[in-house]
């Protein structure tokens, strides 16, 4: 082939990824997938019927708003300005993305340049670096650091987070509700960020796809609340996370005008529009819910409770087959410590680290899907992870039934 | 809302978009029934005016009953068939809600595979050759994106679909433009057609250069209609050859061809499969633009880039709209060439439609491009004699001008060719608005009225 259809520099190395290693080896039927990150329970049926509903009204089929469907942006501004408690302008502090992959991605792209550094908390979701290098930025990684057993125990050193802001820093990336620890971050550990992005001017990204899943005894701080933090903090939701419904692919970032506009730029010169039936489905499944917040039959704290149930399964059957699991306070995914298994792979030759080689053995011998937590760090931090490997548990009982079987395998 | 389209040449970073969008124009008018909707609409069509021309323009706010032949999607519904497997899929398995496979849903690369493999003359590998996108727009900018980088040319045909000026800058790249020229026709032929509009070969082979990356057709073309014939394709593909360039070729409105204008892929001409990018869409194939579904053909070299800027900015696409649209093309490819084939009966009855505007719009001396596809048509508005009474915005191109006077006066919302033209060459084709005719009768006929009781008062 003609070496002049070489490819565009800002995608050097960036072409592979963890997913890409492992979804279609999970795709196999008989295997129990917990590794990537998606419900097998089903969504509300309401907010299905909304989007067949969706379909039959002929302008909806059609394109709307480029930055977001009137109607969903006006349902987002609702929902959120009770839980920020301030009033959320629809039509300028809110884009709607193609998840919040896609808000994550025009954050960056409208914002971050070539030059900056930002700063990503270890692990992170793993798409926050090759992100940050494709608009030509530098990531600068710090790991949370482990005292003991629950997430609430991985914290951020004080220190060692404020020597990694200079004046080159464009931003943090924090996620809260962690993925793929759980952790959430507290209001104090918030402050602190919060402290040194003023101080340094810096802003915060701060990815909260996992907001709704917080389990008893813990509450979800939005940075964006602290003061002195709106003006420089883009918040990214998920509606395929807060409604299970991930295959939706729909997203937001909200935030003040001057950031978001840049963000809309990114928006109108990309893919310029989000799916209409799907927006309009979205918005009756906020509206009815911010109908029902504070009460028990509202989806965004009744599905946490469900979760918890499962979180706390998933923990004893992995405790019974000599593991340790991280007990996540939020998210839904939980992060196992296999050290105590002592399984010997040294026969796998491969260059790897031993997470990756742990969850190709699990594949193939116990029929069992996870993901390794090293794609969640970057390599001098990978000899800190390389022991722990992650499950998800927004699982179907049937699914965790047959988790438990294999594990069952695993320890005999 | 007012803050969000820019003005004037944006610079953020290395990311410098022109102002205007038409898009942001056109889809403006989407929700017409409430009086908020409207009130928005209103208030977006105020600030994309105000923003590029500097203009007052109360008057042009208060009147918002315009019938819209501008916005460029259809007012009608996608047919049943697709729309069915729409909700089918929605009420479907679990996995229809969830994540499905990023680069495109087995079950709609597979249908593509098929479907085009046939057209194409090229066996496609679902899984290699396709890369699924948030619409066709989406499948240009992976394609720029990976494709384009600084100090790369790349050609645009003008006029041309405004999104590729900004997502080659934003990649880095020069954009270098060459226009359609009208051929000259014998005095008294008044039929103008949008085949009468070609490159000139020496201008185009002169806008090669070693730094030349791309060329960007659009056949059948927006806003003109022009429908490239085989000749002009293999022009194009002698100088892609020649100067080992590449071709990306959008063809969103491949099945609207008009009397008898044959639909060529350029990827099929020999040499150009491993060349070119071919992308269209399912929004204006299935007339269902807001499913946001479309797709990037190329050979698995190419593709494997464009799946890298794909996997590292959405991801995924909405899993239902994807099933539906494997099962529109499944039925497609069933009754493909017959009476039944949407892609048969879609351009039928705009043809219709087509015919009927051409006159409405003859009537008022309003000249029209005869347009060979699309969903466009273009008139010449340079021998119509109106006052626009608009002396404050005179130095302001003349087309935009005119649609201003059009709206305000003539409730008749159209868009200026020349927002399709680089900064260049929108001096040169400043006569010239672009009617969108992909409406439901009732549109077609209350523009009809406003243009009869036009012509009458003349």
């Amino acid at each position: 082939m003609a070496s002049r259809h070489t490819h565009s520099k800002r995608i050097e190395g960036l072409d592979k990824n963890v997913w890409v290693a492992f979804t279609s080896v999970a795709a196999d039927p008989t295997i129990v997938n917990l590794g990537q990150g998606f419900p097998d329970i089903p969504p509300p049926s309401y907010v299905k019927e909304a989007l067949v509903k969706a379909t039959s009204v002929d302008k909806l089929n059609q394109y709307t708003r480029g930055f977001g469907h009137p109607s969903l942006v006006k349902a987002l501004s609702q929902v959120y300005g009770k839980v920020y408690g301030r009033t959320i302008d629809p039509f300028k502090e809110i884009l709607v993305t193609v998840g919040g992959y896609g808000s994550l991605f025009s954050t960056m792209q409208g914002l971050v340049e070539v030059g900056d550094e930002v700063i990503i908390v270890e692990p992170f979701f793993d798409c926050y670096v090759p992100m940050v290098r494709m608009a030509g930025a530098t990531p600068v990684l710090i790991p949370l650091r482990l005292k003991t057993g629950t997430s609430a125990d991985w914290y951020l050193d004080p220190e060692e987070l404020s020597s990694k802001f200079n004046s080159k820093t464009k931003a943090i990336i924090i996620n809260t509700p962690n993925n793929p620890i759980g952790k959430i971050f507290t209001r104090d550990e918030l402050q602190m960020i919060a402290d040194l992005c003023i101080k340094h001017d810096t802003l915060c990204f701060s990815d909260e796809v996992y907001e709704w899943l917080i389990y008893r005894g813990h509450q979800h701080i939005k940075i964006a609340t602290l003061p002195g933090m709106w003006d420089r903090t883009i918040t990214i939701g998920s509606a395929g996370k807060t409604f299970s419904v991930t295959g939706w692919k729909l997203g937001w970032s909200i935030g003040p005008e001057h950031l978001v506009k840049h963000l809309q730029t990114v928006m109108q010169n990309t893919l310029y529009t989000c799916p209409t039936p799907l927006q309009e489905a979205v918005a009756q499944g906020l509206m009815r819910n911010y109908e029902l917040m504070g009460q028990p039959e509202c989806y965004f704290s009744s599905l946490a409770e469900e979760l918890e149930v499962k979180r706390d399964r998933m923990a004893s059957i992995l405790q019974e087959a000599g593991m340790s699991p991280v007990i996540p306070e939020g998210g839904y995914f939980m992060l196992v410590d296999v050290t105590s298994l002592n399984q010997d792979l040294s026969h796998m030759g491969e260059d790897e680290a031993y997470d990756y080689k742990f969850v190709k053995w699990m594949i193939k011998e116990k029929k069992l899907a996870a993901i390794p937590v090293t794609a969640f760090v970057g390599d001098e931090s990978k000899k800190e992870f390389e022991k722990y490997i992650r499950l998800c548990f927004i699982k179907q009982d049937s699914t965790l039934d047959a988790a438990e079987t294999r594990k069952k395998n695993k320890k005999s | 809302y007012l803050s969000n389209v820019h003005c004037g040449w944006f610079q953020m970073g290395r990311l410098t978009v022109q102002n205007m969008n038409v898009l942001s124009f056109t889809c403006v008018f989407t929700l017409s029934s409430s009086p908020y909707d409207l009130l928005i609409i209103t208030f977006v069509l105020v600030d994309w005016l105000l923003c590029n021309n500097r203009v007052e323009f109360t008057q042009l706010a208060a009147d918002y009953k315009a019938v819209n032949l501008g916005q460029g999607f259809p007012d009608f519904s996608p047919p049943k068939f697709v729309q069915d497997a729409f909700c089918e899929a929605v009420r479907g398995g679990p996995q229809m809600q969830q994540y499905t496979r990023a680069f495109g849903h087995p079950h709609l690369v597979k249908s593509l595979a098929k479907f085009f493999s046939r057209i194409v003359g090229h066996e496609i590998d679902p899984f290699e050759d396709i890369l699924v996108s948030v619409g066709a727009y989406q499948a240009l900018f992976c394609a720029f994106q990976a494709l384009v980088d600084e100090g790369d040319e790349v050609i645009i045909v003008e006029p041309f679909f405004d999104c590729y000026q900004p997502m080659v800058k934003m990649a880095g790249g020069t954009p270098v433009y060459i226009p359609l020229r009208p051929v000259s026709r014998a005095e008294g032929n008044s039929v103008l057609s949008s085949g009468d509009w070609v490159l000139c070969a020496e201008e185009l082979a002169s806008k090669f250069t070693p730094r030349t990356k791309a060329i960007v057709i659009n056949t059948p073309n927006n806003p003109l209609g022009k429908v490239y014939k085989t000749e002009e394709l293999q022009m194009i593909a002698d100088l892609c050859i020649k100067h080992d360039v590449l071709c990306i070729s959008d063809e969103v409105y491949e099945w609207l061809t008009y009397d008898g204008a044959k639909h060529v892929k350029i990827a099929s001409l020999p040499g150009m499969w491993e060349r070119t990018i071919t992308i269209s869409s399912a929004g204006k194939s299935f007339s269902a633009t807001g499913w946001k579904v479309g797709w990037a053909i190329s050979s698995g070299h190419i593709i494997k880039h464009l799946k890298t800027i794909h996997q590292n900015s959405v991801y995924h696409c909405a899993t239902a709209a994807q099933e539906a649209v494997a099962h529109g093309f499944d039925r497609e490819y069933e009754v493909f060439g017959s009476p039944q084939s949407y892609f048969q009966q879609l351009p039928a009855m705009l043809q219709h439609k087509r015919k009927k505007l051409a006159m409405c719009l003859d009537s008022v001396g309003l000249k029209p491009i005869m347009p060979e596809g699309g969903y466009f048509m273009v008139a010449d508005i340079s021998s119509l004699k109106v006052d626009l009474k608009d002396e404050s915005s005179k130095d302001e191109s003349y087309d935009f001008r005119f649609v201003k006077w059009l709206t305000k006066e003539k409730g008749l919302a159209t868009i200026p060719v020349s927002a399709f033209y680089s900064p260049e060459h929108s001096k040169d084709f400043d006569k010239f608005i672009r009617f969108c005719f992909v409406k439901e009768d009732a549109t077609l006929d209350a523009a009809a009225d406003i243009l009869r009781k036009w012509s009458s008062t003349k």
